[in-house]
């Protein structure tokens, strides 16, 4: 348990530097004494420099500890309730359901007769769309995990549902303008960089609710890594749990999409990474073990994506992978096979 | 029966098995005492698993009961009935990430609180199951390190960990060489007798099980008998367990012998 407390806190002081690391990066050049100036609200040489850092990169790194913790903690939850080293947080086709809604907002308009088009094109319009479109997928799944007893079957429902959402996503592409293409791909890029405080504050609320019903799932998560029949016989509610942690899976990933987009990868690598480091299976130690890993990956992420030295912006979703994918392989080539 | 059926952990009454289209055994009745070792045998199909199932409450029954001490298996949680009776599977389809210790730790999982936490009493009650079945050097390795014998072991001690007055096994001693097969069975033998716990397991190993429990379930043909090996053996059951034109019981090498 030392060993356990001394990973803990050298998660939190790596945290600590990623995020000052973050911050301190960016497409204007600030002095790391001007950024930490500027947070802890002292005299700073430029005012503009405390807005950049306060209004803007302050709430860009918190949406990247929200966004990759909570990702990371869900693909953990996703892969422990299927058994499956493959699984994520969006198995279950939440973020095709979210797609949907964004592609029937920003496409639709010509299938549908361009109705309003103008005002489709704020910001909360996609969110609304975004998260209406997660809900509804979270509704079929939910109704589904009631009348199906196969936890697998469930993984499949969730495919299926990802490969319809994905067809509807391109028939509406097929019919629609270059710029409403552009935009959705845009959208599908992912982004940190857009959210306000409320905004953060809003994702948070839900991120805090989906965690606390995670930590109600920690004991029985446990015994479900003996499988099914094991869990049961040692007095787990089976159906309960899966309802629970479908539920705090989707508040958690449907909200992030909702407010950053699709962000690929983290979900699906952290947990890995962090077995690899953590001696151990207990989700106990699990859970806050990939919520601070998921929080740093994101925030590297993020720091890269921000092209050090130049005014370019790279979408965060290419970085999570191109960043991601050669450590995974890299996992599995040295230790052989990623297990669970 | 000797013992009274009110110091039985687990009996039945006029118990009807099977599933919605096909029945399997009716009027099944067993006791099943502490500190017996009891085999159920049958051949293929022939209901052995449905019959745990059923006792298990894995699957419910079509008609008559089940009852753990005194009380109706109908009438009690899941997490009641996980303090009193622990499994053992054939299957291993549990994560390979674990550690000796922490698979069988996960025993104590009835007994420890919301989030998990060992308590002074889960822990000395781990350490009492990895001794007891010699588990002391294999603690730390991974599953994935293991063999079959040995996470055969492991799953026991899980199931030891769970401290239940009745351990069920299914098939403990498939993919195990003869000598492995031996070494389990005569590990549920000493646990029985030095544990007091009843330990009911089902096995295709009848020679093996004539030799070492003190009861025998057989489930043939729609019926489920309850006898002592030497009863078994003495009212001639075994003789046509199997058609009789590969082999036949020898019932003094207490074995059965292929037609010459």
């Amino acid at each position: 348990m030392k060993n356990l407390a001394t990973y803990f806190w050298i998660g939190i002081l790596v945290l600590i530097l990623s995020i000052i690391l973050n911050i301190s990066l960016g497409s204007v050049s600030i002095p790391l004494d001007e950024v930490l100036k500027s947070i802890f609200h002292l005299d700073v040489t430029k005012e503009s420099w405390q807005i950049i850092v306060v209004d803007y990169r302050l709430p860009k790194a918190f949406t990247a500890i929200l966004v990759g913790s909570g990702l990371a903690l869900s693909g953990l939850l996703m892969q422990t309730l299927f058994r499956n080293p493959l699984a994520g947080p969006y198995v279950l086709g939440l973020s095709s359901g979210a797609s949907l809604g964004v592609a029937l907002v920003l496409m639709g308009s010509s299938l549908f007769g361009g109705v309003a088009a103008g005002l489709f094109l704020s910001k909360w319009t996609l969110v609304i769309a975004s998260s209406l479109g997660s809900f509804l997928v979270l509704l079929a799944i939910l109704g589904a995990s009631f009348r199906i007893k196969d936890t697998m079957a469930l993984l499949i429902i969730g495919l299926m549902f990802a490969s319809l959402t994905a067809a509807v996503v391109s028939v509406l592409s097929y019919f629609s303008s270059s710029q409403q293409l552009q935009q959705y791909v845009f959208w599908s890029f992912g982004s940190l960089g857009n959210l306000s405080w409320v905004e953060v504050g809003i994702l948070f609320l839900f991120w805090l609710s989906g965690i606390i019903l995670s930590i109600f799932c920690i004991k029985n998560l446990n015994a479900l890594l003996l499988g099914e029949h094991y869990a049961k016989s040692l007095g787990t509610h089976l159906r309960r749990n899966r309802f629970l942690v479908i539920l705090a899976t989707s508040l958690i990933a449907g909200s992030i999409t909702a407010f950053a987009g699709p962000i690929a990868f983290i979900g699906l690598a952290v947990p890995h990474l962090v077995r690899q480091i953590i001696p151990s299976s207990n989700h106990l130690i699990l859970v806050p073990a990939v919520l601070i890993g998921g929080a740093i990956l994101m925030l590297l992420c993020d720091s890269i994506a921000q092209l050090p030295g130049s005014g370019l912006t790279l979408p965060i979703n290419a970085i999570t992978s191109l960043i991601g994918a050669p450590v995974v392989i890299w996992l599995l080539v040295r230790k052989k096979k990623l297990l669970f | 029966m000797e013992k009274q059926a009110s110091t039985s952990i687990l009996s039945t009454r006029n118990l009807t098995i099977g599933y919605d289209d096909k029945l399997v055994a009716k009027n099944i009745e067993i006791n099943i005492h502490p500190g017996e070792l009891i085999a159920v045998i049958g051949v293929n199909g022939s209901g052995k698993s449905t019959l745990l199932k059923t006792i298990t409450k894995e699957l419910d029954a079509i008609s008559g009961e089940v009852f753990l001490e005194d009380l109706s298996l109908e009438k009690i949680s899941a997490k009641e009935i996980s303090e009193i009776i622990s499994i053992v599977l054939t299957e291993t389809h549990f994560s390979k990430n674990l550690s000796v210790k922490e698979l069988v730790t996960l025993g104590r999982h009835p007994y420890t609180n919301w989030l998990g936490v060992l308590s002074k009493i889960d822990k000395d009650a781990i350490q009492q199951a990895i001794d007891l079945i010699d588990l002391q050097d294999l603690a730390d390795r991974k599953c994935s390190s293991l063999s079959d014998g040995q996470l055969q072991k492991v799953m026991l001690g899980r199931a030891l960990a769970q401290d239940t007055p009745l351990i069920i096994l299914d098939e403990p001693t498939t993919h195990l060489d003869l000598y492995h097969k031996a070494f389990v069975l005569k590990l549920l033998q000493k646990l029985s007798k030095t544990t007091q716990k009843a330990i009911v397991f089902a096995t295709h190993e009848i020679d093996l099980a004539l030799q070492l429990c003190d009861q025998i379930i057989l489930v043939n043909g729609g019926k489920v008998i309850q006898l002592t090996p030497e009863n078994l053996i003495k009212e001639k059951h075994l003789e046509h367990l199997f058609p009789s034109d590969l082999i036949q019981f020898d019932a003094v090498s207490k074995s059965f012998k292929i037609k010459s």
